[in-house]
């Protein structure tokens, strides 16, 4: 059974599962994390960035001297604190998932496959130090885009578009009109 | 610690890396060829998944299984528009998403590693330019329509509606079949 599902399935699957995380939490997002794992490793190093104070009635505030780890009372501050909350503990298990799926059932991951995706190697060449410079120039663009707009394809345009959200069609249409030219520039073989 | 939430973090969260993978969402070669347009499998699964979950999400807050308190809208403002071409920029040339990345790890694609990486040094520099961008740049976050609003009437008062007066459970499945027709009616190629 190493096969994968067809549209209509896909669809309906994928579907589900953002109505279910609706329905139990919130709306799915990711690239928050990506702020909140920076977050745990440099407040270690610089306490400022991330402070816990207990007021005279016991309640914890948070702060931070970064102006957006500062924003909305500290909510990125704070997480990074209680590292393990549900959108951190989240993104680990989506880890596990993608482990446990490609293991039971597949599709698997073929050995050429693991460090240079085919149609990279078809267009790109096999140098491993490319591919690799290009996925880190590529996380890097996808982060800072995905921080200035406050979310990803997940929270903008899956969970943004499902609850009919204006910012889910806004980020749709920034993100294609330059994502397909520029896939269609660099990539030209299959 | 809340013990609940943990557990269905891990839960919808492995659930979500799963399916990521099943629908082969953690696989660049599909996602660029979705991008350039030569293979359509993902673009009619994306599409027909948001349609078939706002179905259901109006209809389940319409008859009150689902708290509309949960509805999260996410504020419109010039940055979204901007940050998404700057998100496009890394898409096309990566093949990865923040979260299909995480879970394509997990399926064996090491280059991830390198994305993720990338990815946690992008969001740092984000972090660190915020405050200035803040003060030169502020017409990146001048609000668009309002900014946290919605197409259809959600019940959550928080979010106001640009389509108001008429049912939003109304509004949002005429969007939703448009978007599962969309899939339906999409070829599997739009260029060779």
């Amino acid at each position: 059974m190493n096969n994968s599902w067809g549209w209509l399935k896909s669809g309906l699957i994928l579907g589900t599962v953002f109505l279910l995380a609706v329905a139990l939490v919130k709306p799915i997002g990711v690239s928050t994390q990506y702020v909140i794992a920076d977050c745990f490793i440099f407040c270690k190093l610089n306490p400022d960035l991330a402070k816990e104070t207990i007021d005279a009635e016991g309640n914890k505030t948070y702060s931070s001297s970064n102006a957006y780890l500062n924003k909305s009372n500290g909510k990125y501050a704070k997480n990074s604190l209680n590292i393990s909350n549900y959108g951190f503990v989240f993104v680990i298990a989506m880890f596990l998932g993608g482990f446990v799926a490609s293991k039971l059932g597949g599709p698997k991951v073929e050995k050429e496959e693991a460090w240079i995706p085919h149609v990279w190697r078809e267009n790109l060449g096999s140098s491993w130090t490319k591919r690799m410079v290009g996925a880190f120039a590529s996380g890097f663009f996808i982060l800072v885009g995905s921080r200035l707009a406050g979310g990803c394809t997940s929270g903008h345009m899956m969970s943004g578009m499902m609850q009919t959200s204006l910012s889910g069609y806004l980020f749709a249409a920034g993100v294609f009109a330059i994502a397909v030219p520029v896939a269609i520039i660099v990539f030209k073989k299959k | 610690m809340n013990y609940t939430n943990i557990i269905l973090a891990l839960v919808v969260g492995g659930l979500f890396g799963a399916v990521l993978h099943k629908v082969q969402a953690t696989n660049p070669n599909k996602i660029v060829g979705f991008l350039r347009l030569t293979d359509l499998h993902l673009a009619k699964v994306i599409l027909f998944a948001i349609g078939f979950s706002s179905l259901l999400l109006f209809i389940l807050m319409a008859v009150n299984v689902i708290p509309t308190s949960h509805i999260h809208v996410k504020s419109a403002y010039v940055g979204v528009i901007v940050g998404g071409a700057i998100f496009g920029i890394g898409f096309g040339l990566g093949g990865y998403c923040p979260g299909t990345t995480i879970a394509a790890l997990g399926s064996g694609r090491k280059d991830s590693l390198f994305m993720i990486l990338g990815g946690l040094v992008g969001a740092w520099f984000y972090v660190l330019i915020y405050g200035w961008l803040q003060e030169n740049m502020d017409f990146l976050y001048a609000k668009i329509a309002g900014g946290k609003v919605s197409l259809a009437v959600t019940g959550n008062e928080s979010v106001p509606a640009l389509i108001d007066g008429v049912n939003g459970a109304v509004v949002a499945g005429i969007i939703a079949i448009l978007f599962m027709a969309g899939a339906y009616m999409l070829p599997n190629k739009l260029r060779n």
